[in-house]
């Protein structure tokens, strides 16, 4: 449930949403070098298809959301990649909503890029590959952690008849991120060992 | 009543509609909204795979119907043992599964075949900043691709034995899987942004400037942001 559709969320939380979503978009835009653009592009397809495998954790399956993994590897950009992966996934399969593109623009794209901003550098310059892959376990964990709880809060938010909906919501990302911090500590890991550059946002 | 039929005006027009109908509170609206968006769908000819996607907000609806009428307080229809379902939930609950339903009738109906190439260059009309536009159109391209190059690692992953399962193993060779993909990826980008400086590619794609919308596509358009003021109007009278 990271795709909040239309015509549940309050008009507070729609404009809220979408002047963060607009902020980190443009701050994107202006330290996008218009050769990173292809690189964005052919990763964010990746991202998108990769978040349509079934990965079982448990009972249950869940579907990656990637948005460490994103942070690590685009920085900033990452905004853009989910934006463009949600438009996508609205016009394409008719996932998410219209109005809610710029909340879940928002609940997508800030965990992964804040706690690559903090934990990227230790990652990319760390020579234990112990430490790089607990840090990327990490960092895949609790982005989806913290989707899972800005989803809840944008519901919360909204009308605090959702909030026994929002708890529920917060427990099926339990094994998400369980999943998803095993998956992306072996992603960072693989990428280390045969193109280290890969970690990295900017232009090599 | 039909959507018009430039893109431009329709996505504003489809924006405008969808954010009237999801700030209504009053049941009898909602519902009114949701038969009228039903009327129209089948009326536009929507197709089978587009209804198919009713059933995407199908678990939240679910969750809707399951904690509302249990957890709002007021006038009780059954109760078993210390639990009871009130009448307040069960309509707070109707009034929420309608509005998405509608609001996802109104989405397919007015974006529900539209190409992801022709979007971007409407919303690229509509101000949307020019690399954003430039990244739908390549993401969509090299989606299908990559797509197809997920099916072939994994079906080769099959072919050697692997079973998905709850374990480490599955969890590192899918992290492997996703590696590999996206170390092609980057080397695909790379010949991706040779071919396109091979072929006199200078930051920015040639855009032809669309037609204005036809005064037909603008009454469309005035119909139908009426009729969103319209609901709102109804709901707070």
């Amino acid at each position: 449930m990271a795709h909040i559709p239309d015509g549940i969320l309050s008009a507070p939380v729609l404009i809220g949403g979408g002047v963060v979503a607009a902020g980190g978009v443009a701050l994107a835009l202006r330290q996008l070098d218009d050769r990173l653009i292809p690189r964005i592009a052919v990763l964010s397809a990746v991202f998108f298809a990769g978040s349509l495998i079934a990965v079982p954790v448990g009972p249950s399956s869940v579907h990656l959301l990637l948005g460490g993994l994103m942070g690590i590897m685009l920085g900033t950009g990452t905004f853009l990649a989910v934006l463009v992966a949600l438009i996508l996934q609205l016009t394409l399969f008719g996932f998410g909503g219209l109005t809610t593109l710029g909340v879940n623009t928002m609940n997508m794209a800030l965990p992964g890029v804040l706690l690559a901003i903090a934990f990227g550098p230790v990652i990319r310059q760390t020579t234990k590959p112990a430490v790089r892959a607990v840090l990327a376990g990490l960092v895949g964990a609790l982005a989806v952690l913290g989707t899972g709880g800005m989803v809840s809060l944008s519901l919360g938010l909204s009308s605090p008849h959702y909030v026994p909906i929002a708890s529920v919501v917060i427990a099926t990302y339990l094994p998400l991120a369980l999943g998803e911090a095993f998956v992306t500590a072996a992603i960072v890991a693989f990428l280390a060992r045969v193109q280290p550059d890969a970690l990295k946002p900017a232009l090599s | 009543m039909t959507a018009p039929r430039d893109l431009r005006l329709r996505v504003v027009a489809a924006f405008v509609l969808i954010f009237c109908i999801s700030q209504v509170h009053w049941l009898p609206v909602a519902v009114a909204v949701l038969a009228w968006t039903a009327v129209a769908a089948w009326f536009a000819g929507l197709e089978r795979h587009l209804w198919h996607r009713l059933l995407h907000v199908e678990g939240f609806m679910l969750l809707l119907f399951l904690t509302l009428p249990l957890t709002m307080p007021g006038q009780p229809i059954f109760s078993i043992g210390v639990v009871s379902a009130s009448l307040e939930g069960l309509g707070r609950a109707t009034l929420i599964a309608s509005k998405v339903s509608a609001c996802v009738l109104v989405l397919m109906v007015m974006l529900g075949d539209v190409e992801p190439v022709r979007l971007g260059a409407a919303l690229r009309d509509l101000g949307l900043p020019e690399p954003i536009a430039r990244l739908i159109a390549m993401t969509a391209r090299y989606l299908q691709l990559i797509r197809d190059e997920a099916r072939r690692l994994h079906d080769a992953m099959r072919a050697r034995g692997f079973r998905a399962g709850s374990n480490r193993h599955t969890w590192r060779s899918y992290g492997n899987l996703i590696g590999m993909l996206l170390v092609r990826a980057l080397e695909r980008s790379r010949r991706i942004e040779e071919a396109m400086l091979c072929r006199g590619y200078g930051g920015r794609f040639p855009r032809r400037a669309q037609a204005p919308p036809s005064r037909s596509d603008w009454m469309r358009f005035a119909a139908l942001a009426v009729f969103g003021i319209a609901v709102i109007g109804a709901d707070r009278l």
